[in-house]
């Protein structure tokens, strides 16, 4: 700690980085509230700001310490240690940019905008039926109980990092969070919706977006942040930046494209809605590879995560779960692509600092096996513990909103606004 | 008097409208519109999830006339709203009892 030296060029790419990722919740309101009906817009862009509000003040209090706090048990950090991150030293052994000269506060405000915008994609779930005090709690029982413990085990030394048991076949890779943001909220949001249960008249009235527009301006402001999301990873302005960088564009160029050929042969048309949605299953499948792998894995591994998501869609409707805005078929899948293709594409040290070799590269199983291995426990453990809290939210509260608030609009019945003025928008109600 | 009501494609309005004033009409009311007939809907896919749509946009006109101005009328419009193909339209004439001009409180065929 003594020998820290601040490193400018680094902290300030750190810096920008996080402030990137911090864009992406509202960019991720807005793409989310394209897709539902006019009357329910506000609410669900509102659950992406109130997790900022809410995981902004959690990850202060105790969720830096859980995450990178000393281990407790290989599952989660001492929340005591750094309670408050009052007086956070830089080059603390929390920070895990401190050898790239980055300061502990630079690593923890980068840290809080992955929480927040990890949270806040479970609103996808939820979509239209959840009442607002069930989704702010919500916020923070899920990013205390299931974010934080997944991002210590993974990049805090726990269970599923080289240091745990996956380590004797190969330390495991996640480079911005394939298992931690990706496969963890995707699942989250599979079991939400199980448990929640689907909205009135899924699968048979129309739900069409109200606004595809919104849908893709948000779509290119989460492009847009995802870049310090991934090349910000690095935890410094160089080589593995710029690759990571190049590589999370090329899975969204190959995401797009992939998920339109799956529409057009499919149902004949390609599609506005597709064509971002693809681009988002390949930023999803960047999220972990997009620092280990080069740009050829990159191009393969957007693209499969672009028609697999694409066929993916129509599952909830053959199963029968109102997974509304397709976190299965984008953060799910996406994320168990670009988690378990590292194993695949990893290039190796040659042309990457720390990166171990994938199969393609003359590294055998061993890497593929760890990959699978953390996809796997990582799936598991969100979708067990989300369960679990899911389940004893509905023992001590109502989830859902009363069938005529549901039908009515949940704008108008949880927030009493609307978002767009209509002939009977109504008067001054007094002398204000 | 009558009244000529014809709900037409969108994309012809600027034909009729110009068709109309040429043939002397001073006066229209037009709204949007929602309607099939034989044309029927389409279909829209998001994601996956394929929507019928049955009703498609059309525009609305309505021009109150003279007696002896509606046939002369209806097929000015018929004329200029005809591309030939399903969905153009349909044009009807009604009966009309009376008509006041709210400005001067005229009424009958002066109001017109």
């Amino acid at each position: 700690m003594d020998t820290f030296v601040i490193d400018p060029a680094n902290t300030a790419w750190v810096l920008l980085s996080a402030a990137l990722v911090l864009l992406m919740t509202p960019a991720l309101a807005l793409f989310y509230g394209g897709m539902v009906r006019s009357k329910s817009v506000l609410n669900m862009m509102l659950m992406s700001f109130s997790a900022l509000g809410v995981v902004g003040v959690v990850y202060l209090l105790w969720g830096y310490s859980m995450s990178f706090g000393s281990d407790v048990g290989g599952l989660v950090g001492n929340p005591l240690q750094l309670f408050g991150v009052a007086n956070l030293a830089d080059g603390d052994p929390s920070d895990l940019m401190a050898g790239h000269g980055v300061p502990a506060y630079a690593f923890l405000a980068f840290q809080a905008t992955f929480a927040i915008i990890t949270v806040a994609l479970l609103s996808g779930a939820v979509a239209d039926r959840l009442r607002f005090s069930a989704w702010l709690l919500l916020t923070l029982v899920w990013s205390t109980l299931v974010y934080f413990p997944l991002a210590h085990m993974v990049w805090g030394g726990g269970l599923l990092s080289g240091a745990g048991p996956i380590g004797h076949l190969a330390t495991p890779m996640d480079f911005a969070g394939g298992s931690v943001v990706e496969i963890g909220a995707g699942v989250a949001g599979l079991v939400l919706a199980v448990v929640l249960g689907a909205r009135k008249g899924f699968g048979k009235d129309p739900m069409r977006p109200h606004n595809l527009p919104f849908t893709m301006l948000g779509a290119g402001l989460l492009w847009f942040g995802w870049l310090g999301f991934n090349a910000g990873s690095a935890g410094a302005a160089d080589h593995q930046a710029a690759i990571a960088w190049v590589n999370t564009t090329a899975a969204a160029c190959t995401g797009l494209l992939g998920w339109l050929v799956v529409e057009r042969v499919r149902d004949g048309k390609a599609t506005s809605l597709g064509a971002v949605s693809g681009a988002v299953a390949g930023l999803v499948a960047a999220t972990p590879s997009s620092g280990y792998v080069a740009p050829p894995g990159a191009l393969v591994l957007g693209l499969v995560a672009g028609m697999l998501g694409a066929g993916a869609v129509g599952l909830k409707f053959r199963l029968g779960y109102d997974d509304s805005l397709d976190l299965v078929a984008v953060h799910l899948v996406g994320g168990l692509v670009g988690t378990i293709g590292i194993g695949l594409f990893a290039t190796g040290p040659d042309l990457l600092d720390g990166a171990r070799r994938g199969l393609f590269y003359g590294g055998g199983l061993a890497q593929l096996g760890a990959q699978t291995a953390l996809a796997l426990a990582a799936l598991a453990f969100s979708a067990v513990v989300t369960a679990a809290i899911a389940v004893a939210l509905r023992r001590v509260m109502a989830l859902r909103v009363p069938a005529e608030h549901e039908i009515g609009g949940v704008d108008l019945a949880l927030h009493g606004e609307t978002a767009y003025e209509g002939i009977a928008s109504g008067r001054l109600a007094s002398g204000a | 008097m009558k009244l000529v009501c014809a709900v037409i494609q969108p994309h012809r309005l600027d034909d009729v409208k110009s068709a109309l004033e040429a043939a002397g009409v001073r006066g229209m009311t037009v709204s949007e519109a929602s309607g099939y007939g034989r044309q029927r809907g389409h279909t829209e896919v998001y994601r996956g999830a394929e929507y019928q749509v049955d009703l498609v946009p059309k525009v609305r006109i309505e021009i109150l006339v003279a007696d002896e101005d509606a046939v002369s009328v209806t097929s000015v419009v018929v004329g200029a709203a005809r591309t030939g193909k399903i969905g153009d339209g349909k044009v009807w004439t009604l009966p009309v009892e009376d008509v006041a001009r709210v400005r001067t409180g005229e009424h009958g065929p002066d109001a017109l």
